[in-house]
């Protein structure tokens, strides 16, 4: 497969595009929130950073008062990811910062892993032992058994120390648990991967179209705005989703659908759109490879056929599919974000992709514009030694389409096999807590009995710390600089984060620490600037900017190089795949061995007294990362299991009412959960924000609250185009006796 | 001069960020807030109805609170904005008994704590915490004598009802519907 890119596009001519831009200018429709407070308060002054408390890094103001006080956080206006609004989790970023049960010293455990026994160490000492270590593992295995696990900005700086090491065994959890199946699926069709955040153009769609995507309970900022503005606009909603969401509660048609169904229902609905003539003609006579296989493969898929699958009524399923035709090309099929769920996500996601292919909204004005960069230049650095295996050796001829490490293959690869010659050594984890990230906590646990050497940088006490043999306290992002953010928007921006205040107690930042590994490991010119401003000037100084002015402006704008943030009719595109079309038929994956075109397969279905565990996202948490954080536990500090009436009352089920809850493999869930009687959920179905349930003690205001829906997703559905982690498919019942913890 | 808010429940998603911004912009202890989020369900499953609202303090134009007031520390600002003085609260709690709306607590420092629209950001011409930070720009502030103000003009153009307007209390926070 060829390497990714955006859209490739070869325009006729310059004075066609000047003039097609002005007739895709959209008429303000209101005059309203137009106007933000952007002052400083007396006595107080703001700092720029970008919010680490989830991925979306939108840009930001620390407001400091004369006394030192963090007293707030707000948006910066300048930033296109939040337009001067940060959501719930960013403005109780404050809470991260005072959070009284924070990582303050560096620990080296003095016991059994898991006991959570540690002495606290000097930085010297705590560098100078993982240096030590980590030199002797690799003398004795190779650096490649050396592996990085990732969530966060600090995670730039660990992996530059890793790759400089010998090793490219480098994960984010956001790959194979979370984003990969829709990044492999959309670029198989499109040549072009998703990205984050996503190019969703929410804000001049006509029709937005949600599957299991519950936009508004995950605060992607941008988007919620921008759905808000489709509002206003009068775009029409829908949403796909077993459970009535906000989303769904906001939308024209919600269909309230059989989990696990989905295929079936966007096969159908590809049936209509195409039987009907309702596709976009020219775009895909023009733009598209494979319509008369893909028209042949759907021509049975009836709404009739995907009624008795989905228990969605034939008509509402037409209905639906009338709406986005009657929007396109300015319709979006949402791509969704976490989109692994039962294994065969990848080709759940190409049907998304096809349909999306159909209406034309691929390249469109209201569909999906073509993102803008703005690329800071690396400093320049001796280059990294090329390592002589990787995590893949581990699965000869498995995930083939896979172009990012998968977090759960370089656990998988640390379980010493037979038929491989190296397993992985050493562990460096760094902002994510691997316990409840990873499903299988049994296979997570057993990987890290095998290690030699387990590192975990964290700013909190997460459940992984424990099993640490060298704990480093990372300072919260409003105590440090870190990389400049890159963001994927409409137009290219660059943010700055600098220190609002000194690092609390011996935290450090990760540049720090990266450096600091980097020099004891004879690697020192990996890291030429002692300082990381000097880094950052020099890097900002290539594009025309300064340090100095960012401190200033926090946020810099870069005009888009090109006028192609949508295609043209008359643009001639070369898309990046096999055929250079929209492949609605995939070469790719026909040459992989795999269905070209996505097919139905039923998937188990609960056992009597068992019920489909769902999870999901709560507007003011970020996973477990936020789960302990003062101001944010005030909104929420415990999740609750949602379970429809009809079944709270078989069970004799009342509001409010702690269980435990048990899965198929007889997993019990630690701790208690609070029932929530609603009937916004079905019947053969739970649900559960997902994030808490922490069994650590050092965590005081989580610790206990709630139960964690990972702990009990034991089966795990990988999909084998990519390896992703389908964790829909675990049932749970309900425990109403049992002894109070 | 006479403020007020407007929210529109087709936009809010419930996210508590006007909660947050509100709590430090403020300093609102932890564990209490001058504003919260109620969602109401309706129906059964799949025929439903869900709404969001962001309450707080309806600065009322007949306010129970400040009648109520035996010091007159809750008393009306310019602008019909209802506040309390806290150097004259007793904290006797019989604001907290005569509110309708349940938008008063008692502040662990002894006097009666609410919304007050932001007042000190208010009368610089900003708008409030809560107002400012809605990701989902549902909330509309500003003065009802000018017919030209984003909320005398949002109210104009959208349905919009108030919260027991029974209770006789004349409130000035009104939800678009």
């Amino acid at each position: 497969m060829k390497r990714r890119e955006f859209i490739k596009i070869s325009s006729i001519g310059l004075g066609g595009i000047a003039l097609a831009s002005s007739l895709y200018k959209w008429a303000p429709s209101d005059i309203f929130g137009q106007f933000l407070n952007d002052e400083v308060d007396e006595d107080t002054e703001r700092i720029p950073t970008y919010c680490e408390i989830c991925f979306w890094k939108c840009a930001g103001w620390i407001h400091k008062t004369a006394d030192g006080r963090i007293k707030k956080i707000t948006g910066n206006v300048d930033d296109p990811n939040c337009n001067g609004r940060l959501c719930p989790r960013g403005t109780g970023g404050v809470g991260m910062y005072y959070d009284e049960d924070r990582l303050t010293k560096p620990l080296i455990r003095t016991s059994d892993r898991g006991k959570d026994t540690f002495r606290e160490a000097s930085w010297d000492e705590a560098l100078d032992y993982i240096a030590k270590r980590m030199r002797e593992i690799a003398d004795k295995y190779g650096p490649e058994c050396t592996a990085l696990f990732t969530h966060g900005s600090g995670g730039k700086y660990f992996g530059h120390l890793l790759n400089a090491f010998g090793s490219d065994n480098i994960g984010a959890p956001s790959y194979a648990q979370c984003r990969g199946p829709r990044e492999v699926a959309f670029f198989t069709t499109f040549g072009s991967t998703i990205g984050s955040p996503e190019p969703t153009d929410i804000r001049d769609t006509k029709c937005l179209v949600l599957i299991g995507s519950h936009l508004g309970e995950n605060m992607h900022n941008s988007q919620v705005q921008e759905m808000s503005d489709a509002i206003d606009h009068g775009a029409s909603i829908i949403t796909v989703d077993p459970r009535f969401s906000i989303a769904a509660s906001k939308s024209k048609y919600w269909l309230p659908i059989k989990p696990a169904t989905d295929i079936a229902l966007l096969l159908s609905w590809i049936h209509v759109i195409i039987m009907e003539e309702l596709y976009d003609k020219d775009y895909v006579a023009k733009r598209c490879h494979g319509f008369e296989e893909l028209k042949q493969h759907v021509k049975d898929f009836t709404p009739e056929w995907a009624y008795g699958i989905t228990t969605l009524e034939p008509q509402l399923i037409r209905d639906a599919a009338y709406e986005m035709a009657a929007a396109a090309p300015a319709v979006i099929v949402h791509p969704g974000r976490h989109v692994t769920w039962y294994g065969d996500d990848t080709q759940r996601m190409r049907a998304v992709a096809i349909l999306n292919a159909l209406l034309g909204s691929w390249g469109r004005r209201g569909g999906f514009f073509n993102p803008e960069i703005k690329h800071l230049p690396k400093y320049p650095a001796p280059p990294y030694p090329k390592p002589g295996k990787s995590w893949r050796d581990a699965f000869p001829g498995k995930f083939p389409l896979a172009d990012s490490v998968l977090a759960n293959g370089l656990c998988d690869a640390t379980i010493p096999a037979p038929d491989r010659d190296c397993s992985f050594r050493t562990w460096i984890v760094n902002g994510t807590n691997l316990i409840e990230t990873l499903p299988n906590r049994a296979n997570t646990l057993k990987a890290i009995e095998e290690l030699d050497l387990l590192v975990v940088i964290d700013t909190m006490p997460m459940e992984i710390t424990g099993y640490a043999d060298v704990v480093l306290p990372e300072c919260t992002y409003i105590e440090r600089y870190d990389e400049i953010r890159e963001a994927t928007q409409r137009e290219g921006t660059l943010a700055l984060r600098m220190p609002a205040a000194e690092p609390a107690g011996d935290s450090k930042p990760a540049y720090w620490m990266a450096r600091e590994l980097a020099i004891r490991l004879g690697l020192g010119d990996f890291f030429p600037h002692e300082k990381i401003e000097d880094l950052l000037d020099w890097q900002l100084n290539q594009v025309g900017s300064s340090l100095e002015e960012m401190q200033k402006i926090g946020v810099k704008k870069f005009k888009r190089e090109y006028d192609d943030l949508y295609m043209r009719d008359s643009d001639e595109v070369t898309f990046n795949t096999n055929t250079g079309k929209i492949e609605l038929y995939s070469t790719e994956l026909a040459n992989n061995g795999f269905d070209p075109m996505p097919v139905y397969t039923p998937h188990p279905e609960p056992p009597a007294g068992f019920y489909r565990l769902n999870y999901g996202r709560a507007p003011m948490h970020t996973f477990t990362r936020t789960s302990n954080n003062p101001n944010l536990t005030d909104l929420m500090d415990e999740n609750t299991v949602w379970v429809n009436p009809k079944v709270a009352a078989s069970w004799g089920l009342e509001n409010d009412q702690y269980v435990k809850l048990q899965n198929q493999d007889g997993i019990i869930s630690d701790f208690a959960v609070k029932v929530r009687v609603t009937e916004r959920i079905r019947h053969d179905s739970v649900y559960m924000v997902h994030g808490f349930g922490h069994s650590n003690t050092r965590l005081s205001r989580a610790h206990g609250r709630g139960a964690s829906d990972s702990q009990l997703i034991t089966n795990v559905m990988v999909d084998p185009i990519m390896g992703g982690t389908g964790m829909r498919g675990n049932f749970v019942t309900f425990i109403t006796n049992f002894e109070e913890a | 001069m006479r403020y007020a808010m407007a929210i529109d429940t087709k936009k809010c998603v419930g996210c508590s960020d006007c909660v947050v911004a509100c709590q430090t912009e403020n300093n609102v202890p932890i564990g209490f807030c001058r504003d919260w989020v109620v969602e109401s369900t309706d129906g059964s499953y799949p025929q439903l109805v869900l709404e969001n609202r962001s309450e707080r303090c309806n600065h009322c134009e007949n306010s129970p609170c400040v009648r109520c007031c035996p010091t007159g520390a809750s008393h009306y600002e310019e602008g019909g904005i209802v506040t309390v003085t806290k150097q004259d609260c007793i904290g006797c709690s019989a604001c907290i008994q005569s509110c309708p709306y349940d938008a008063r607590y008692t502040h662990p420092e002894g006097y009666v704590d609410k919304c007050t629209f932001c007042i000190q950001l208010v009368t610089k011409g900003q708008k409030p915490a809560c107002v400012d930070v809605c990701p989902t720009k549902c909330m509309y502030f500003g003065d009802l004598d000018n017919p030209n103000s984003e909320v005398s003009l949002i109210l104009a153009r959208r349905k919009h009802k108030t919260l027991i307007p029974e209770a006789g209390t004349n409130p000035q926070v009104y939800f678009l519907i």
